[in-house]
């Protein structure tokens, strides 16, 4: 019997596992060194804020793993020599594999920053990032500030986390507003003071030059680059992005980018292995999508797909439109399309911006200047339809009929107030005044 | 690391929980107010009853609402479960366990000592705690005080104080706000108000909380009640009759247009405490699959056995003669037959597909019930009904599904089972709604197309220990019996995906393999089957 073993037990490793199992008889065997079940790393915030017990975040389970005869093994890949098709594990053992998937995901980013690897500098990736916080931020009195750098999806979470605990933050962001190489300017601004009005002390346009020990080797202190201030901390979050999770592979025959090369049908330069999820970096990206894609619901689709290659219907990752979601903190976001912030957008997507009185709520709107096309949508504290933005992108509806049709889209709960007539004459009064 | 020693992942609980000075405070008032209800149980003779009943009550109640506002409206609107899982109270913790053996204990005295509560028996003046509460039942209906009116009265208010604390954490919220006003509204004037008021303009006329229907009100067929309302001419009629209409005609119109959920999530006194008072537990209801198996055969047993209890009740007091009235027992138990096997018929005709391996079941239960009819109809005499004492079967469901289920387990145990244990495996009523809303309803909570990121915030805060995720992370709506409709599940997602909303019955059970977002071709393909 074929067997089919997946190094990383995320949601693209086991996502595959369950479509391969769900199309074959084949031996599926996974791998991880984190943890011994699968379990939703968006949702270790919750966890470390009390909403919810670690074990809650295993969608599945402890039985089904056995039901499905997927086997689970604990262990740490240290090499993989792809010639006898051999894995080698840090505690000394080895396993043989027929096809494998290369399913390791991220690990956060360090930029050489001194003092970055002091006791009370961590990342939030990880199960142990979390315990790790766990240790040294455990409440106020322990921790009496934390400083966050990086202000992108997981520095905000980790804000909102330490938050939930009383805890101080000083939240230092490179660019000059939150998120703004993929927020545009309105929203960004909005966040901006959404963080403000949690409490957070928001530092924009800020660098950090070194994170300073105490005599334990413990984190005492950040200094900041462009000013020289030195703010006294216990706890430094690291959460300036993501990078593969690939050294264990340097020394293999698999071809590695910033991430694992693969083509369109999630293959390495190698026969019989694969890479899926935040790992695999593809040759060209495909449509306005970067080559590595960090995201949830991306490695889910390889995994969807992936499964059909391996169960002997080859075909090609050819993921549909592009969205994603969001929270920041009370604020949900979600995306449809595409929509870009300052940096990198087309000369020809034009935008229509309109925000809610109270502060909390926005949409933006992105159109082809010629065509009129609808492009995408960024929408803040309004729920909308997937399936029905998804259809009208297929269609190639215009921005007029998406903004006119906008209550079809709403997928807020019954009985909320509704925006979608005071949007309409915010984008009738634009048209007139442009 | 086992996470049963650890829950937090900590060494000690994180204690960032501390309350404010003002809540402190709050606390204060609340808790002598409940001390004033201990002395009185403990037989204190207070010199104006009314003024410390006053007292009492609004202590609890002014306590509860300067804890709430400064809970909430210190902080932004939006999501408040910090801490939810650090709390002893609300994790089972050692302040989870002493309130549940404090709830668990009144409720048993309640039922089956309600001498100790300061009952008078024959013809005696109340003491105690139910003394403490004749001046308002003297205001109210000019009688004394029963157990039963102190704990409608204890009921009500805890409704109303926590339903304004539910108010305010959901302040964002308005589907939230509304239904908490709905059971407020449903309690204080259904429950607790009109049948005091009811008394007054008529005395004879047995309790009845209009809202509460059966199976649910499992007494309001008994012979006794049911003479109550036909020795009252037009009105009595009247109530009967709304009382047959409620769970034949009303019950299902609304069932179907909006799910049990106008039921149990807006309206139903136990629904309301749960939401309300209960609000804190709902996250400790089991979601493993045992515990769905165990709920569906468990709630199902229950129906069962109201069914031919409610059914060998009337069969009991109705005559052999058919001079004495058209409905004779012969007619009666053919029409409870005829009216099952029409339902039975019409569900496996339009819906034998949709139950899958279910209709087997389906089909046992079935038979249980018209084979046990029919053995009470050949077997049974004027005295006794399956060779047991007539009355016998009444007095079994009254002690063990009115009493200690739905009492003592389905409330004592909030804190340890959750806020919905009666609910989600006792109730009759709730059985039958949830029948209907599987099979009938245009009511379900839809998926929001591939945006779930599995982390589980929907499951955990589901009172009725439904997967939520597991439908959602397949981008299935979610059809299930038990649903409440509370809506929850939706605000907590910290994605948008869920919504519950009532729409067209066709393709409301949607199950899927290839969520959306992925290769059109690729959906085709694989969820084509």
């Amino acid at each position: 019997m074929e067997h089919i073993v997946i190094i990383g037990n995320g949601i693209s490793g086991v996502t595959l596992a369950r479509h391969i199992r769900k199309l074959s008889d084949k031996k599926i065997t996974i791998i991880s060194a984190e943890t011994d079940y699968f379990f939703s790393r968006t949702a270790l915030m919750y966890v470390y804020m009390g909403h919810m017990k670690f074990e809650h975040t295993q969608p599945y389970e402890n039985w089904f793993w056995k039901k499905n005869r997927i086997e689970l093994k604990k262990g740490y890949v240290k090499t993989v020599e792809t010639k006898s098709k051999t894995l080698y594990f840090a505690e000394g053992d080895t396993m043989q594999y027929d096809k494998l998937i290369i399913a390791t995901g991220s690990k956060p980013n360090k930029f050489g920053w001194p003092g970055q690897d002091l006791e009370g500098v961590m990342g939030m990736y990880h199960k142990q990032d979390l315990e790790n916080l766990e240790k040294h931020a455990p409440n106020k009195e322990v921790c009496k500030r934390a400083v966050i750098v990086g202000g992108g999806l997981i520095g905000i979470e980790l804000a909102e986390m330490l938050n939930s605990r009383s805890i101080p933050v000083t939240f230092l962001v490179r660019e000059d507003s939150f998120w703004n190489g993929v927020l545009p300017e309105g929203e960004s601004g909005m966040i901006n003071r959404h963080i403000k009005n949690h409490h957070i002390d928001l530092r924009l346009s800020t660098n950090l030059k070194e994170i300073k020990s105490d005599e334990n080797g413990n984190v005492k202190s950040v200094i900041i680059e462009e000013t020289g201030e030195e703010i006294p901390c216990n706890v430094v979050g690291l959460t300036a992005g993501v990078t593969p999770n690939i050294d264990f592979l340097k020394d293999s025959e698999i071809e590695l980018g910033r991430g694992v090369k693969v083509n369109r049908f999630l293959e390495t330069n190698v026969k019989d292995v694969y890479a899926i999820g935040d790992c695999a970096e593809q040759h060209e990206a495909i449509g306005n999508r970067r080559p590595i894609e960090a995201v949830w619901y991306t490695g889910r689709m390889m995994g969807e797909t992936l499964a059909q290659t391996i169960c002997g219907n080859k075909i090609e990752y050819k993921p549909g439109h592009w969205f994603n979601s969001a929270k920041f903190l009370d604020i949900e976001y979600q995306t449809y399309g595409w929509v870009f912030g300052e940096r990198g957008r087309p000369e020809y997507e034009k935008h229509f911006h309109w925000k809610h009185n109270d502060d909390t709520k926005c949409i933006t709107v992105a159109y082809h200047k010629d065509t009129k096309e609808f492009l995408g949508i960024n929408t803040f504290g309004i729920r909308m339809r997937h399936e029905t933005f998804d259809t009208w992108l297929t269609e190639k509806k215009d921005v007029d009929y998406v903004i006119n049709h906008l209550p079809e889209a709403n997928f807020d709960p019954e009985f909320y107030s509704k925006f979608e007539n005071e949007i309409l004459k915010a984008y009738n009064n634009q048209l007139q005044t442009a | 690391m086992s996470n049963k020693l650890n829950h937090s992942m900590s060494l000690a609980k994180p204690d960032a929980l501390n309350i404010s000075n003002k809540q402190k405070v709050a606390l204060a008032v609340g808790v002598i107010g409940l001390f004033i209800l201990v002395l009185a149980l403990f037989n204190t003779n207070f010199p104006n009853k009314a003024v410390f009943l006053s007292l009492s009550l609004g202590l609890i109640t002014v306590g509860t609402i300067i804890y709430a506002r400064e809970a909430y409206l210190t902080k932004l609107e939006g999501i408040k479960n910090d801490g939810v899982w650090f709390k002893s109270i609300s994790s089972r913790g050692v302040w989870g366990w002493i309130v549940g053996v404090i709830l668990t204990t009144f409720y048993i005295v309640l039922y089956f000592f309600p001498k100790y509560l300061g009952l008078g028996s024959d013809g005696e003046a109340n003491t105690g705690l139910i003394g403490l509460f004749d001046p308002l039942s003297q205001l109210l209906s000019g009688r004394n005080a029963s157990q039963w009116f102190v704990y409608g009265t204890l009921y009500t208010v805890a409704i109303l104080a926590f339903g304004y604390k539910f108010i305010l954490k959901y302040r964002h919220n308005r589907y939230q706000q509304l239904r908490t006003v709905s059971v407020m509204f449903f309690q204080l004037g259904f429950a607790f108000l009109i049948p005091e008021f009811m008394y007054v303009m008529n005395n004879d006329l047995p309790y009845y909380d209009l809202k509460s229907i059966w199976p649910l009100n499992y007494y309001i067929f008994d012979e006794w009640s049911v003479n109550g309302f036909l020795s009252n001419g037009n009105i009595g009629l009247a109530l009967l009759l709304f009382g047959i209409i409620s769970i034949f005609v009303i019950t299902p119109i609304l069932t179907y247009k909006y799910g049990k959920r106008w039921y149990c999530s807006w309206v139903c006194g136990c629904g309301g405490l749960a939401e309300t008072a209960g609000d804190s537990f709902r996250q400790l209801s089991s979601k493993k699959m045992s515990a769905w198996k165990l709920e569906r055969w468990l709630i199902h047993t229950v129906l069962v056995f109201s069914v031919v209890m409610t059914t060998a009740m009337i069969y009991t007091y109705l005559g052999y003669d058919k001079n004495d009235f058209w409905l004779t027992r012969g007619v009666f138990i053919s029409l409870v037959i005829g009216f099952l096997t029409l339902v039975f018929v019409a569900v496996m005709f339009f819906k034998r597909q949709e139950l899958g391996k279910d209709a087997k079941y389906g089909a046992i239960g079935f038979s249980a019930v018209i084979a046990l009819l029919l053995i009470m109809h050949f077997t049974g005499t004027t005295e006794h009904i399956f060779y047991i004492k007539a009355g016998a079967l009444r007095s079994a469901y009254g002690l063990y599904i009115g009493s200690i289920f739905s009492g003592v387990i389905g409330t004592g145990f909030y804190p340890i089972l959750g806020n919905r244990s009666w609910c989600r495996f006792g109730c009759p009523m709730a059985a039958i709604l949830g029948f209907q809303q599987r099979l009938f309803s245009k009511f379900r909570i839809t998926t929001n197309g591939g945006q779930c990121i599995s982390c589980g915030n929907c499951s955990n805060s589901c009172e009725m220990g439904i997967d939520v995720r597991a439908y959602a992370q397949k981008g299935e709506n979610i059809v299930r019996s038990s649903c409440v409709g509370c809506g929850i599940c939706s605000a907590v997602c910290p994605r948008g995906v869920l919504k519950l909303e009532n729409d067209s019955m066709k393709g409301r059970i949607n199950p899927t393999e290839i969520l959306l977002g992925n290769d059109v071709d690729l959906m085709d393909l694989v969820n084509q089957k």
